[in-house]
């Protein structure tokens, strides 16, 4: 593919394309966990870490995985783009064929893959996510990632890490770490797919649990 | 989305719009390096075809090998089919092996239907006589989209031999859901039973049609193949016609044949496709399928990144039990961050 920036729509939209809206209700028990002030600071923070680590953001590739990590690497890379006149790549990618659950979970509408100009070949590519779990995504984006090229260096970038890893991953940036109890939900809601900015602890009910969801 | 497909009828707007906005997807990988998915990775497709194809087979056999199916193709010429084995016997036979997803062309209208019958696994529809084409009116409607935007209101028209034609039904139905106002033009001779009861006008004239004068502005037209297998001539070479069809090829092609003229007839956005194989000269000048307004080999294109887009959704959770679209069962802890 071509070499496009990340708010390009080139790929036709569809009434059914636009993210999923979180369907589940604001329950009674929801604790609001990070605010837009707060999301704000976390990622500011993130976007200085990421310079301080990559001395400058040389070669640095921002890799979003739909649906938010998508505007969260956009709004690193702007960040990073401020604070030190940096350009970063910028691309998305999307881990829907690559999951370990494809037989067991019925199918899901694809996600966008944008490989950055200049490619991944050498770079120091970042994935971006909005939650860190069970790291069976990660481990789902470093396969996909494998098939775009051959990057320098792989490292990671999560809002919130809840813990509860099934496979040994861990993130290199984390914007929170949020204890959690594996029967409670982490909603992460952004301003460009959900209209607002927030991070919500929800308890959990069995069967309530959104499948479909980034993982 | 359904387990089968085996009719454009068995989608809805959504299930079509998620084929098609996933066939977006993978079209992609077309620019790859490595043409390689890994989403039907030890998933078996068996490709059972009764009937002739080149584009269909070779391309449903890439979108298996894409998402890294093992696809394996069974054609009536070369297999106990000759030796007069039923289709039934040879359907069973097939799924006894091991199949996970059936990909059928047959000759007779409804043959993929009785095959849902007596194998488990998902069937799909490439052909059944004159019946439907479900994947090539995907493709159609794909490459449409990618030209003129989405098909809400736009106007298709439809010329050709329709009387034998699973394209044009499937394409009808399709078009007619994506919101697309259709037009079938041809001859009294080839035109359908029961037209009527069609989502669609109809129009022997079609220079008038082309000029917009019968249904409105034309935003593209299709040309379907004079299929003279299926007119019990059993010549097909020397310019004779199509027994009790038309009275000459010649007189065809002055009528219904998509000429220089006609093609200068379109508005300047409106592109030309044909399914293929094209007789060039009967239904389709060589001007018109070799002008930068054709889509055909765009349409070729799309049916792989189409194909493997219905291989997966039908594919996927396939060991979930009802293989649907949705959100059934208990999540994956994986799907939930939840």
């Amino acid at each position: 593919m071509p070499a496009q920036p990340i708010s390009d729509t080139s790929v036709p939209l569809s009434p059914t394309f636009t993210p999923p809206a979180d369907p589940r209700p604001a329950a009674a028990g929801a604790k609001t966990v990070l605010q837009a002030d707060d999301i704000a600071r976390v990622l500011d923070r993130i976007a200085h870490q990421i310079l301080e680590k990559t001395s400058g953001g040389d070669g640095v590739v921002l890799l979003g995985i739909p649906t938010r990590g998508e505007p969260l690497a956009h709004r690193l890379a702007e960040r990073i783009a401020t604070f030190a006149g940096v350009r970063v790549g910028l691309g998305s990618l999307d881990i829907t064929l690559y999951r370990d659950d494809l037989r067991t979970q019925a199918s899901r509408p694809l996600g966008r893959t944008v490989e950055p100009a200049g490619g991944v070949d050498g770079k120091l590519v970042i994935l971006v996510d909005d939650v860190l779990f069970s790291g069976r995504t990660v481990r789902a984006a470093l396969d996909a990632l494998t098939d775009l090229g051959r990057p320098r260096a792989v490292q990671l970038a999560v809002l919130v890490d809840r813990g509860h890893r099934e496979l040994p991953i861990r993130a290199d940036y984390v914007g929170k770490n949020l204890p959690t109890s594996a029967e409670e939900q982490v909603r992460v809601r952004l301003a460009e797919t959900d209209g607002v900015d927030e991070v919500s602890i929800h308890a959990g009910a069995a069967g309530t649990a959104r499948a479909g969801g980034p993982a | 989305m359904t387990r089968h497909l085996l009719s454009a009828a068995d989608l809805d707007a959504a299930g079509a719009y998620e084929i098609l906005n996933s066939a977006e997807q993978m079209d992609a990988i077309q620019h790859r390096q490595v043409k390689k998915l890994p989403a039907l990775r030890g998933r078996t497709v068996v490709n059972l075809f009764f009937e002739d194809s080149t584009r269909t087979r070779s391309s449903f056999e890439i979108a298996g090998k894409w998402l890294s199916a093992d696809v394996v193709n069974v054609s009536a010429k070369g297999s106990s089919v000759s030796k007069g084995e039923s289709l039934r016997d040879t359907a069973l036979t097939v799924a006894a092996l091991g199949v996970d997803a059936l990909v059928i062309r047959h000759p007779s209208s409804g043959a993929a239907h009785r095959v849902t019958e007596w194998v488990d696994c998902p069937v799909i529809n490439a052909g059944d006589g004159t019946h439907e084409h479900p994947t090539q009116a995907l493709l159609d409607a794909f490459t449409l989209r990618r030209r003129l935007g989405e098909l809400a209101g736009r106007h298709i028209v439809i010329v050709g031999d329709l009387t034998h034609s699973r394209v044009a039904r499937s394409n009808v139905l399709l078009l007619g859901l994506l919101g697309a106002q259709v037009t079938l033009v041809a001859p009294p001779t080839l035109m359908p039973a029961g037209v009527h009861t069609w989502n669609c006008s109809t129009s022997w004239d079609l220079d008038a049609t082309l000029a917009g004068k019968v249904a409105g502005d034309v935003d593209a037209v299709m040309m379907l193949r004079v299929q003279r297998e299926r007119m019990g001539t059993g010549s097909s070479g020397g310019g004779r016609a199509a027994v009790g069809y038309f009275p000459t090829e010649r007189e065809y092609a002055i009528g219904y044949g998509l000429s220089p003229a006609r093609l200068d007839l379109l508005p300047e956005h409106a592109p030309v496709l044909h399914p293929g194989p094209m007789n060039r000269g009967l239904e389709i000048s060589s001007i018109a399928a070799d002008s930068p307004r054709s889509l055909v080999l765009d349409q070729v294109r799309a049916g792989v990144a189409v194909r493997m887009a219905v291989l997966y959704h039908l594919m996927a959770g396939a060991d979930e039990g009802s293989g649907r679209t949705g959100t059934t069962g208990e999540p994956h802890p994986a799907a939930v961050h939840a």
